[in-house]
C-alpha cells in the first residue's frame, strides 16, 4: 500500500510546551535472565502525543506499563508529574491519580454498571461525594457519547462501547497523562473506528497520550512524535513525516514494510 | 432396663437437633472469619504471609479432624485450661473450617482475571479497597456453591463433637439407643435429621448460583 508512504496527510509539527510531564532515566527491567527494557530515556511533554510501536515482545506494553508501575523497573527512574517512584507508597499513590490507562481487554468491572465502574475510582480515591462522582461520571459518558448506557452492565454492550466506557471511566479521575495499551487490538474492525475517534477528540482537547497501537493512521494524522522499540530498546524516535518517509534504522524499515504492505 | 422408642425419644432427638446448628453456626462464622483472613494471606505479595498462611492450611486438611478434636480437648487440659466440650468442639471446629474456607476462597480471589486488579491498581485504588470493591464482590459470585456445600460438610462434621462428649444430635441417638436398643430405627432418624438440615442448604446454592449468573450476564 503505496499511500502509507504519502506524506500529503501527514500534519506539520505542532509547537509541545516545554513542561515535562514524564521522564524515564536509564530504565531496566529483566524477566528472569530475559532483558525487556534496555536503557530506557524518554521524555514526555505536556501535551504531547506519542505513539509507540514494534513487532510483538518489543517491550512496547511493558514500557508504559512501567510508568504506573503495573510493572516494576529494576534500574533507572520515573518521574511523573515532577514525583519520582520509589518505595514510598505515597508517590505511586499520587503517581497512579496522574495517570489514566485503558487496556487491550478494557477490563470494566463486570459486577457494577456503567456509571458505576466511573464511580468508583472518585468516590474511593478522591473522596468525591456520590452525587458528585455520578456528575462527573455522566460527564465524561456524554464525552465518549454513551451517557445511555450508564446503567447498564458491561457485559450487555459492544467491545467498542465497553471501551469508550474504560476511557471515560479513566477520565474521571482527572489525569495529566493518559496511557493507551493497544486500545483497539481487540476489537472488532467496525468498532476500531470509534474508539480512534474518541482518541483523537481526546488528544484535540490537549491531553498527554502515549498510545502503544499498530494503528499507523492514528499515528500519523495524530502523533506528535513515533517512537519506534525493538527488543527492548528504543530505536528510533522521529515525527510521523519523518518516520514514515524516511527512516533511519534498517530495523524500523523492516518494521514498517512488513506491517504497511499487507 | 430397655426402654421402647417412643414420642419421648424422639423430641430429644429432635431438640439436639438445635445443639448442632448451633455448633455449626458457631463453627461456619468462626471458620468463615479466619478463613477470609487465611485466603487473604494466602494471596498476599508478602511472601513469608503466604508461608505460613500455606503451613496453617496444610497442617489442619492434613490431619483428621478427630484428631484436632483431641488435641485441642485434652491439650486445653494438659495446658490448664479448663475448656468444656461445647467450647473445645467448637475452637476445633473453626481452625479446621478456617482452613478449608481459607483454601476455597483462595481459588475463588485467583479466579478474578489479572486484569481487574490492574485497572483498579492503575485508577490509584489501594489494597483495601481494591479488595472490597471490585475483587471480593467478584470472588464471592465464584465462593457461593463452594461454600454452601463445605457448609453441608460442616454439618456433618459437627457429628465427630459426640466423641470428646458434646451433647448433638449424633450423641442424643447414642444415648437414646443405649437406652431403647433400636439402632436401625434410631440412627436411621438421626440420619434423615440430618439430611432435613443439609437438603434445603444443597437447593440454596443452587438458586444462588443461577441468581449470581444472572445478575452479570
Amino acid at each position: 500500500m503505496a499511500s502509507a508512504y504519502d506524506t500529503t496527510d501527514v500534519p506539520a509539527p505542532r509547537p509541545v510546551s516545554g513542561e515535562v510531564v514524564i521522564r524515564m532515566a536509564g530504565v531496566q527491567k529483566w524477566y528472569d535472565s530475559f532483558h525487556v527494557l534496555k536503557d530506557i530515556e524518554l521524555e514526555v511533554h505536556k501535551g504531547e502525543r506519542i505513539v509507540i510501536c514494534g513487532p510483538s515482545g518489543s517491550g512496547k506494553s511493558t514500557l508504559i506499563r512501567c510508568i504506573n508501575q503495573l510493572e516494576k523497573h529494576q534500574k533507572g527512574t520515573i518521574t511523573v508529574n515532577g514525583v519520582t517512584i520509589d518505595a514510598h507508597h505515597r508517590h505511586l499513590d499520587q503517581v497512579r491519580r496522574d495517570v489514566g490507562m485503558v487496556f487491550q481487554q478494557f477490563n470494566l468491572f463486570p459486577h457494577l454498571t456503567v456509571v458505576e465502574n466511573c464511580m468508583l475510582a472518585p468516590m474511593r480515591v478522591r473522596g468525591t461525594s456520590k452525587q458528585e462522582a455520578r456528575d462527573i461520571a455522566m460527564k465524561y459518558l456524554a464525552r465518549v457519547r454513551i451517557p445511555e448506557q450508564a446503567d447498564k452492565y458491561p457485559g450487555q454492550l459492544s467491545g467498542g462501547q465497553q471501551q469508550r466506557v474504560a476511557i471515560a471511566r479513566s477520565l474521571c479521575m482527572n489525569p495529566k497523562v493518559m496511557l493507551f495499551d493497544e486500545p483497539t487490538s481487540a476489537l472488532d474492525p467496525e468498532m476500531v473506528k470509534e474508539v480512534l475517534d474518541t482518541m483523537i477528540g481526546l488528544a484535540e482537547d490537549g491531553m498527554t497520550m502515549l498510545c502503544v497501537t499498530h494503528e499507523m493512521g492514528f499515528a500519523k494524522s495524530v502523533a506528535d512524535r513515533v517512537i519506534f522499540m525493538d527488543r527492548g530498546e528504543i530505536v528510533e524516535q522521529a515525527t510521523p513525516a519523518e518516520f514514515f518517509t524516511n527512516p533511519r534504522s534498517e530495523r524500523t524499515r523492516n518494521f514498517l514494510g512488513q506491517i504497511l504492505t499487507h | 432396663m430397655i426402654r421402647a422408642f417412643s414420642y419421648n425419644e424422639f423430641l430429644f432427638l429432635l431438640s439436639a437437633v438445635q445443639w448442632t446448628l448451633a455448633l455449626s453456626a458457631i463453627a461456619f462464622i468462626g471458620g468463615a472469619t479466619v478463613g477470609l483472613v487465611i485466603a487473604l494471606a494466602r494471596t498476599s505479595d508478602i511472601k513469608a504471609v503466604r508461608l505460613a498462611a500455606t503451613g496453617y492450611i496444610q497442617l489442619f486438611q492434613g490431619t483428621p479432624l478427630l484428631m484436632q478434636l483431641f488435641l485441642v480437648f485434652f491439650g486445653a487440659t494438659v495446658m490448664g485450661l479448663d475448656l468444656n466440650p461445647w467450647a473445645a468442639a467448637a475452637l476445633g471446629l473453626t481452625l479446621n473450617a478456617s482452613a478449608f474456607l481459607g483454601e476455597i476462597w483462595r481459588g475463588c480471589i485467583q479466579a478474578v482475571p489479572r486484569g481487574q486488579w490492574e485497572a483498579a491498581s492503575a485508577l490509584g485504588l489501594r489494597y483495601p479497597g481494591l479488595m472490597r470493591y471490585v475483587i471480593l464482590p467478584q470472588a464471592v459470585k465464584v465462593a457461593v456453591p463452594p461454600t454452601v456445600g463445605f457448609l453441608v460438610q460442616l454439618i456433618k462434621s459437627t457429628s465427630l463433637a459426640a466423641i470428646i462428649g458434646f451433647t448433638e444430635l449424633t450423641r442424643a441417638g447414642q444415648i437414646v439407643n443405649n437406652a431403647t436398643f433400636q439402632p436401625f430405627l434410631v440412627f436411621g432418624i438421626v440420619a434423615v435429621l440430618y439430611f432435613l438440615m443439609c437438603w434445603p442448604l444443597s437447593l440454596l446454592s443452587a438458586r444462588l448460583e443461577r441468581r449470581y449468573a444472572l445478575a452479570t450476564r
